[in-house]
């Protein structure tokens, strides 16, 4: 149970950490000046959703790992980051078709662990509901705006989504971890969330006048089985952690 | 006023931030963005990450009508002989002391 509780904690963080981690990216490259700091705002939002839930997971590992161990000392191997937050960036509406998805069903997973019997599950995900509904506010706008704006940004935003949409599905395949989860009243019920995930998507490509995108991929970011883009990330992520361990500033 | 929108750019927008409830809004800056929506959404972006509000007015800068500074002889020097104007000359009774 308290392994179970581990993995599901850690998924929850390193999901939010990977997708800061890439909207950094973004920092000083954005379309215009304030879609960079809304970009760097999303990130720093997820980030601290991250360091919240790294922190309680490591107190339920019990073994003395913090926040710090969790997110620069582990490979790829033990990232349990679904593989959707680890996609590239692409043009600035892929990053919008990723946050899209992402986003529309992380707002809908905290909020169904706001009733978490997990009372620190439930205050993390209190904060960070509030959070994700402006995210999803951001991400939705953009894409109806791209969708139903030129020519061009409309084929870049059908583009963004073909992209990323296949690794849509593994955001809701319960695994035995997300099953005990939920008997225990801890996890949010991804069954449930589906239906509602699909019909705000649907309306916002509906408005955008969007192709909803067919289509899987093999995904299985969050057994621990990840893109080649992963390890990219760590590098740059780790680097300074990794080549001065401890190091502080 | 002319249009604010040159070339590819998005208009420019002036935003008004109000700190707390019975407080105006406050001119605190202006931004770029293709329409209303996403102007409140960079006004929340760049304005209010501090805490420093909780409403928001964004209006185009081009519909903004400003006096001209040309002006400034016609339009306030007139005011400035007109004591009268000012509620200065009434006498107070004693009681109301903090006027």
């Amino acid at each position: 149970m308290a392994g179970e509780l581990f993995t599901y904690t850690l998924r929850l963080g390193d999901s939010a950490l990977i997708l800061a981690q890439r909207l950094a990216e973004w920092t000083g490259h954005a379309p215009i000046l304030e879609e960079d700091m809304a970009l760097a705002n999303l990130g720093l939002d997820l980030l601290g959703q991250a360091r919240s839930f790294l922190t309680y997971a490591g107190e339920i590992e019990g073994k003395g790992r913090g926040e710090d161990d969790l997110a620069f000392h582990r490979d790829a191997w033990e990232f349990r980051n679904v593989t959707l937050a680890e996609l590239p960036n692409g043009d600035f509406a892929q990053t919008m078709a990723r946050h899209l998805l992402f986003a529309g069903w992380y707002e809908l997973v905290l909020q169904g662990l706001t009733r978490s019997t997990d009372e620190r599950l439930a205050a993390i995900a209190e904060k960070g509901v509030k959070e994700m509904a402006y995210h999803w506010r951001h991400a939705a706008e953009w894409t109806i705006r791209l969708g139903d704006g030129t020519e061009e940004s409309h084929r870049r935003m059908q583009a963004g989504l073909e992209a990323v949409w296949g690794h849509m599905p593994e955001l809701f395949a319960a695994d035995a971890v997300d099953e005990a989860m939920l008997a225990a009243g801890i996890g949010a019920d991804l069954a449930a969330i589906r239906p509602i995930w699909d019909a705000r998507v649907d309306a916002v490509l509906a408005e955008a006048t969007l192709g909803r995108p067919q289509g899987r991929v093999r995904s299985n970011g969050k057994q621990g089985v990840h893109s080649e883009y992963l390890g990219h990330i760590l590098a740059e992520m780790q680097f300074l952690q990794r080549a001065y361990p401890g190091m502080e500033w | 006023m002319t249009d604010t929108t040159t070339g590819t750019e998005w208009p420019l927008w002036e935003v008004f931030i109000r700190a707390r409830g019975g407080l105006d809004h406050r001119h605190c800056g202006s931004l770029r963005a293709p329409d209303a929506e996403m102007a409140l959404m960079n006004a929340r972006d760049a304005y209010t990450r501090r805490g420093e509000g909780h409403s928001i007015w964004v209006v185009k800068a081009a519909d903004i009508h400003a006096s001209n500074p040309d002006d400034k002889g016609s339009f306030y020097d007139p005011a400035d002989d007109k004591v009268y104007r000012h509620p200065s000359f009434y006498r107070l009774p004693d009681e109301v002391d903090r006027m």
